[in-house]
């Protein structure tokens, strides 16, 4: 479905490496365990296959598990990011049957013992090797939003309320699952003109910050690029954290946007302050 | 040799991009000297990250008779008084303006109803000391940071492990490490470096520490010839997860109790209360009704057992399960659902509800969930000097988890993030003051590097080494049967001879495949740390002859009164292990008053 990102080998056809003896989908009960057939990704930017591994997996066990179990026992040097384990850090993002995912808040129950589960590296981004890409770029754009400003006479005295209209997004854990599914950086590679949806959540973290004084509205517009959102929701279905990416974070930016620069009010103000700055 | 490698040069190198890491590379950076952190994961992924209660800080906001001298009295009665006390004392003195600082760098806490940093109860604090932001502080703390770093314009380094220090005589001159995405070495030339690498879980099997926490920092230390102390005290949290047993040690936060959990046996029994140890006597609740009124905001009334230190709670668990009245897989119940409403639940513990409906289908606004002690913690590492955390080394520093000396035979919940904060900004001037203080980096051994990166290629060389992820699995067992949460002489000692053997087959482990992104090879060096930490660990538990907080001994069931002032500190003496026996320096006078008169009961006012 999606175009070839630079760096990023097209998924070929499974070659069979690791075989057990045990059929799959069979449940073995003296280990308590059912066998599922994982399709992994392997190679790195240039040339790469997807590769079968037979997994033995215990109840409860999630995709990550099974993961690592292959790392320990079939490919000592898969490369596989993880950190928390819990859904806190954002580091396992992968794609699962082309499903941008945490890896380890998949439980294998979900899927069908039978039918083989298909494991990529996020298709947004170049890969580095196996299921870990070059996640650079998101760092290159967040550094150029304008950092927190509170006014220098700033006593931050405020309440729960204004407390919650940020917090939504500051919920994200960068795991830029939302970059990988959005169209415009997956199918169309415009990186060089749009932030992404983790970087408009950014924006939006810090602008309902009861004590942020910035006005980024310039970046959203120019560098940001808010404009080549076309609101599709694809980001919104896919985040972890249930952030309405589309809907709390992305739409009002526009209307600033549109408010500032195409509201002949406002535009007039700017350019006086333009004048006088 | 060391030519041809990517060398860089930093006047202060933060190894480790944690609380405690970021935190020193800001306040270094406010000196005039070029600052760089290095960390093994993606920016912004440090344990840090998963923190969930919240910051200690007596800032007052809730109880106002709060102080610091409360906040010192009750991390040295946690730490069963081992602590050193001059580091507790600057902790409790400066975490209230630490968080302060957080603050106005962005961090966005809870709120009081009078529009200031609101603070809940925690285990051990007699009053409610913890900032937070729900049960996700640890995320807002570690972006706060983070992005303080990158708007200060500090270099970060990230997917880069340092496998060596390099030293210029005894000071410290750099270090060594390798670029993880293409396996290339990299070189750093400094004058500071500061050790903010975090723990050592990956000991032990069931663990809330991810793969990160391999003791590189403990073990870099020991070889620059830093020494470690209080190696004793592995904290394990009471409430770790135990079913699915993939997520098996998976924490759940401290907070459910803080919030009115309370832990129930499968004969429904709220057993904490006959566990309460005498020190504690008098400062919990005795009864339901007077802990039930505390949970709903009296505080004239005592706080739960349920709240006593982690050490108490996680032994009065093992007993529990040990004496057959455990839940269907091994733990005990932790019970919140009918204790508060599903609404109040979900707003004040988001986090938890997420975890374990996605990850055991259980919705806790419903059901108890079952829980069982995880190692979480390590109160001991590398010894350094309380004002300005440098270690034995001339120009090594160490703070944050990797240090010790601040928390003694316990940590209590909150104490880490304030010490991150707290020794982070003062490791970063102290190192940022000796940088900007010399005018040459020092110089750099080209023999001992090449020496040091051979040794990193020796695993792909050998033919029939070991394989890295059988020894770490082989290691944990060890470490969970022999040097576990209940020791005793013969355990210890066998636990010694099985980590002496492993320690032979981790310095000659194979692997295969490239350089690039290679976990197979990593874990390598890793798992050597991980055999030296743990037999640091045995070592001291079997010089122990006493049980102190989190140390539990079955032949030395008591506290021992002799070595109530008694460190051992372990170094390494040519390449072999040595165990001093040293005394805890003593508290200045008007701390020792403090702490004779402290009876450990909240002021009335
Ligand atoms: C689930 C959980 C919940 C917790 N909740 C709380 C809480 O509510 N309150 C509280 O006070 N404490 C809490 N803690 C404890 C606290 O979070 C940690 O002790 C603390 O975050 C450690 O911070 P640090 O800066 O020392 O290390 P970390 O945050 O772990 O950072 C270590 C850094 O060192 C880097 N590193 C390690 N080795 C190397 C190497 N060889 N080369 C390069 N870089 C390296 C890592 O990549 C990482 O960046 C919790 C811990 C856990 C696991
Ligand atoms: S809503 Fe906008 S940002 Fe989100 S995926 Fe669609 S185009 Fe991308
Ligand atoms: S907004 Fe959601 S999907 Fe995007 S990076 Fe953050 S947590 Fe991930
Ligand atoms: S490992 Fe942290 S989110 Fe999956």
């Amino acid at each position: 479905m999606s175009t070839q990102t630079e760096g990023q080998p097209p998924a070929e056809e499974a070659t069979t490496e690791e075989q057990s003896d045990e059929p799959t989908g069979d449940r073995d009960p003296e280990t308590d365990t059912t066998t599922y057939t994982l399709e992994v990704y392997r190679g790195d930017g240039e040339d790469g296959e997807l590769v079968t591994y037979d997994v033995p997996i215990q109840a409860g066990m999630v995709l990550l598990d099974a993961l690592h179990w292959i790392q320990a026992n079939r490919q000592p040097d898969l490369a596989v990011r993880w950190n928390c384990k819990s859904g806190r850090c954002g580091s396992c993002s992968m794609e699962i049957d082309g499903m941008p995912s945490l890896s380890c808040m998949k439980r294998m129950s979900e899927y069908d013992a039978d039918t083989p589960i298909r494991v990529t590296p996020m298709r947004a981004f170049p890969v580095v090797k196996d299921l870990v890409c070059d996640v650079s770029w998101n760092y290159e754009v967040n550094a150029e939003i304008e950092p927190f400003t509170p006014a220098p006479d700033a006593d931050f005295t405020f309440y729960q309320p204004d407390v919650e209209r940020s917090r939504e997004f500051r919920r994200c854990i960068e795991c830029f699952l939302c970059q990988d599914v959005c169209h415009v950086l997956r199918e169309h590679d415009k990186k060089d003109a749009y932030a992404g949806p983790r970087y408009l959540v950014r924006s939006a973290g810090l602008h309902f910050h009861p004590e942020d004084t910035a006005d980024r509205t310039e970046w959203m517009k120019e560098d940001a690029g808010v404009g080549y959102c076309n609101i599709t929701h694809c980001c919104s279905d896919v985040c972890p954290e249930d952030i309405e990416i589309t809907d709390n974070a992305i739409i009002p930016q526009k209307e600033r946007v549109v408010d500032e620069y195409y509201d002949p009010l406002a535009q007039i103000k700017r350019k006086l302050s333009d004048v006088w700055s | 040799m060391s030519e041809s490698i990517d060398t860089h040069e930093l006047d202060v190198l933060v190894i480790g991009a944690g609380g405690a890491g970021l935190s020193a590379a800001i306040s270094a950076a406010e000196r005039d000297v070029s600052v760089g952190v290095v960390c093994k994961s993606l920016l912004g992924k440090a344990h840090t990250v998963m923190a969930e209660g919240g910051i200690a800080a007596a800032l007052g906001n809730v109880a106002p008779a709060d102080d610091w001298k409360s906040h010192f009295l009750d991390t040295m009665k946690g730490g069963w008084g081992l602590n050193d006390p001059r580091m507790a004392e600057i902790h409790a003195k400066e975490s209230p303006e630490r968080v302060r600082t957080l603050q106005e760098w962005g961090a966005l806490f809870d709120r009081t109803d009078d529009g200031k940093i609101s603070q809940r109860p925690f285990g051990g604090h007699r009053y409610d000391r913890l900032a937070h932001v729900g049960d996700r502080t640890g995320l807002e703390m570690i972006r706060t940071l983070q992005d303080k770093t990158v708007a200060e314009g500090i270099d970060v380094y990230q997917e880069c492990t340092t496998t060596h220090l390099l030293l210029d005589g005894d000071q410290v001159a750099g270090a060594l490490g390798v670029w993880r995405d293409d396996g290339s070495p990299i070189l750093f030339r400094s004058k500071a470096v500061i050790l903010a690498t975090g723990g050592l879980g990956q000991c032990y099997r069931i663990t809330s520490n991810s793969w990160e926490y391999t003791a590189d920092g403990h073990a870099m230390a020991l070889r620059a010839g830093a020494a470690l102390v209080d190696m004793a005290f592995v904290q394990f949290h009471p409430t770790g997860m135990v079913w699915p047993k993939s997520v098996q040690g998976t924490l759940v936060t401290e907070g459910v109790r803080g919030e009115g959990g309370i832990l129930l046996n499968s004969e429904d029994e709220r057993f904490m209360f006959d566990y309460v140890p005498d020190a504690y006597e008098g400062s919990v609740a005795p009864t339901v009704e007077e802990a039930d009124r505390w949970v709903a905001g009296d505080r004239d009334a005592r706080p739960p057992p349920e709240l006593l230190t982690r050490d108490v709670v996680a032994r009065a668990i093992l007993s529990e399960v040990s004496a057959g009245r455990g839940s269907p897989h091994g733990g005990v119940f932790l019970d919140i659902a009918n204790q508060r409403s599903t609404e109040y639940i979900q707003e004040k513990l988001p986090a938890m509800v997420h975890q374990f409906r996605e990850l055991a289908e259980i919705d806790i606004t419903e059901d108890p969930m079952e829980v069982f002690p995880t190692c979480h913690y390590m109160m001991g590492g590398i010894r350094v000097d309380p004002e300005t955390q440098e270690t034995a080394v001339p120009g090594l520093y160490a703070s944050g988890e990797v240090a010790g000396g601040l928390h003694g035979a316990n940590r209590l919940g909150g104490n880490s993030l304030s010490d991150l904060l707290v020794f982070g900004n003062r490791a970063g001037h102290a190192a940022g003051d000796r940088a900007e203080g010399m005018d040459t980096f020092p110089p750099i051994d080209d023999e001992d590097v090449t020496n040091k990166l051979n040794s990193l290629e020796a695993p792909f060389e050998r033919e029939d080494g070991t394989d890295p992820y059988a020894l770490h699995a082989e290691l944990q067992t060890v470490m969970e049967e022999y040097v576990g949460i209940m020791r005793d002489d013969d355990r210890l000692t066998t636990g010694i001879e099985r980590l002496e053997d492993l320690a032979e087959r981790a310095a000659n482990t194979a692997t295969d495949g490239s350089r690039a992104y290679n976990p197979g090879w990593e874990k390598c060096f890793a798992v050597r740390h991980l055999v030296e930490a743990g037999l640091a660990i045995a070592h001291a538990a079997r010089e122990r002859t006493e049980s102190r907080g989190a140390h539990t001994r079955i032949d030395y069931p008591e506290p021992d009164e002799e070595l109530e002032r008694v460190e051992f500190a372990i170094s390494l003496v040519g390449g072999e292990i040595d165990i001093a026996r040293e005394a805890v320096p003593a508290p200045r006078e008007e701390l020792r008053e403090m702490l004779q008169a402290d009876t450990g009961e909240e002021e009335t006012q």
